[in-house]
């Protein structure tokens, strides 16, 4: 029985690896951290922020959740850090911080 | 009905595919291989086959487009030749590490350059590395029985990889011979059904295939695909014995001709091998102990078993119908002798670059070289161990 993605880490042994890296089950993009690729970290200021929701749709890491009509807070396991949603926001809500 | 029947290499692959009746093949015409993709295309014009040919616009295309097709659930094919292969390249390696068991129709001809339209292995040889199984033919009968073997081979789920079935440009591809077409049935019942466990049109499934792998799992996914390999010696054996009992013709990793008390050997692939037989058979006449080592499986490379064929020999050429440029030999050359070593063979062994761009090789010339490896065994290796067959200068 192949082996569900979140089972496969670096300790997995060659035989356990599936055909081809192949995987048999969606949206596993989900589950595997892209955010440790950051340099900077944007920085969200719930004050400034009118909940416009311009940020959203340019984001393309979808990294901006939306409940209830309103932006939360930037989610940091897939966000890479790229700034377009500071360029994106009228109301200088979002800034970049060095690191992660 | 199983009949006889005279035909080029290229028909004879024809019939084949017409027999195995693939689901999806695209291909981009190129010398010597272009008939293949055509007699294709008569056969689906004639309603013979359902096969959905797909016209691209370059070889790089057809293998892109294969690899989807394979990908998709469908046993796909292609032919292909010389720089067409080349174009090829990087959908190759994709086609090998993804493990989609495409079957490839490759007509040997020399990479350009110079620019030329002749046999010579440059193509394939090129390709070795890629990960695909290598299969070659002497003759036009072993290109048809190559191929009514090669998805058995490699569509096995302990297999697993792409395929390719070789020939000599022009003088097996377009050359005429009588040659047995097995019965249609038979050869339908033999291939068998594609039925892949995992494929992207796979109902109730979501799969994501070639995914980016860095190095953490880089290394592992490679030794897994080796294994693939691995597993493939034993798979070309036990199709070769289920073939032997369906046609009564008898298939190996090589063929061993005359080699079992030969003092002197040489090693060879494809269409030459039918002259270093005639060769062999002048010599023998004359009690002179020549033999003939004839590579049919290049990938996996069997140098354990092909060492061991060689051991009695007192001398051994391996002839390399490619420059590999190294300096120091062809790619025959090298790996085998290789083994030879790791076998701890005692044999004198020199490797001879031959029949480059479609030059002849005669009865005469191979004589020649039974008569050096006879002055070798003699006296040892006194020029060098790496030549040209009929080099002018």
């Amino acid at each position: 029985m192949a082996l569900k993605a979140s089972q496969i880490n670096d300790e997995t042994k060659w035989q356990d690896l599936t055909e081809g890296l192949q995987i048999y089950e969606p949206a596993t993009s989900k589950t595997f951290e892209t955010g440790e690729w950051r340099t900077q970290t944007p920085v969200f200021d719930e004050e400034k922020c009118k909940q416009c929701l311009l940020c959203v749709p340019y984001c393309p890491d979808s990294c901006i959740p939306v409940v209830d009509g309103k932006r939360r807070a930037f989610d940091l396991m897939h966000c890479k850090g790229c700034g377009i949603c500071v360029k994106a926001c009228p109301f200088d809500a979002i800034s970049m911080k060095p690191g992660k | 009905m199983r009949i006889k029947n005279r035909m080029s290499g290229n028909e004879a692959l024809g019939q084949a595919i017409r027999q195995i009746n693939p689901d999806v093949m695209p291909a981009f015409p190129i010398t010597p291989s272009t008939e293949i993709p055509q007699f294709v295309s008569n056969m689906i014009a004639n309603g013979e086959v359902t096969t959905h040919f797909i016209p691209v616009e370059s070889e790089h295309s057809a293998m892109s487009a294969a690899l989807g097709s394979e990908a998709a659930g469908c046993r796909t094919m292609t032919a292909t030749s010389s720089c067409g292969l080349a174009l090829m390249w990087e959908e190759l390696y994709v086609a090998a590490s993804s493990r989609l068991p495409i079957a490839m129709c490759v007509v040997n001809r020399g990479l350009t350059g110079p620019l030329n339209i002749n046999a010579e292995h440059s193509d394939s040889m090129g390709a070795r590395d890629s990960g695909w199984i290598q299969i070659y033919a002497e003759n036009n009968q072993e290109v048809y029985d190559n191929m009514l073997q090669a998805h058995r081979i490699c569509e096995h789920e302990s297999v697993r990889l792409p395929i390719m079935i070789c020939q000599d440009g022009f003088i097996t591809s377009h050359a005429v011979q009588n040659i047995v077409l097995e019965d249609d049935a038979d050869v339908k019942a033999f291939v068998g059904e594609y039925k892949p466990e995992h494929y992207l049109l796979k109902a109730n499934e979501t799969m994501a295939l070639g995914p980016y792998a860095n190095s953490p799992y880089c290394m592992e996914a490679k030794r897994a695909q080796a294994e693939g390999m691995i597993q493939a010696k034993k798979v070309i054996l036990d199709v070769a014995k289920d073939f032997e009992k369906m046609t009564g013709r008898k298939y190996g990793f090589f063929e061993e001709y005359k080699l079992a008390d030969a003092d002197y050997a040489v090693v060879a692939i494809g269409s030459a091998a039918g002259t270093m037989k005639d060769a062999i058979d002048k010599l023998r006449e004359k009690g002179v102990k020549a033999g003939l080592l004839k590579v049919r499986v290049f990938r996996p490379f069997p140098g354990e078993e092909m060492a061991k064929a060689l051991e009695n020999c007192k001398a051994v050429a391996v002839m390399d119908r490619c420059e590999s440029y190294s300096t120091q030999g062809g790619p025959l050359g090298a790996e085998l002798m290789s083994a030879m070593y790791r076998n701890k063979n005692k044999a004198e062994a020199i490797n001879i670059v031959y029949g480059l761009s479609g030059r002849d090789v005669t009865v005469s010339d191979v004589e020649g070289v039974f008569e050096r490896l006879a002055d070798i065994a003699k006296n040892g290796v006194k020029d060098k161990q790496y030549t040209y067959l009929g080099l002018r200068g």
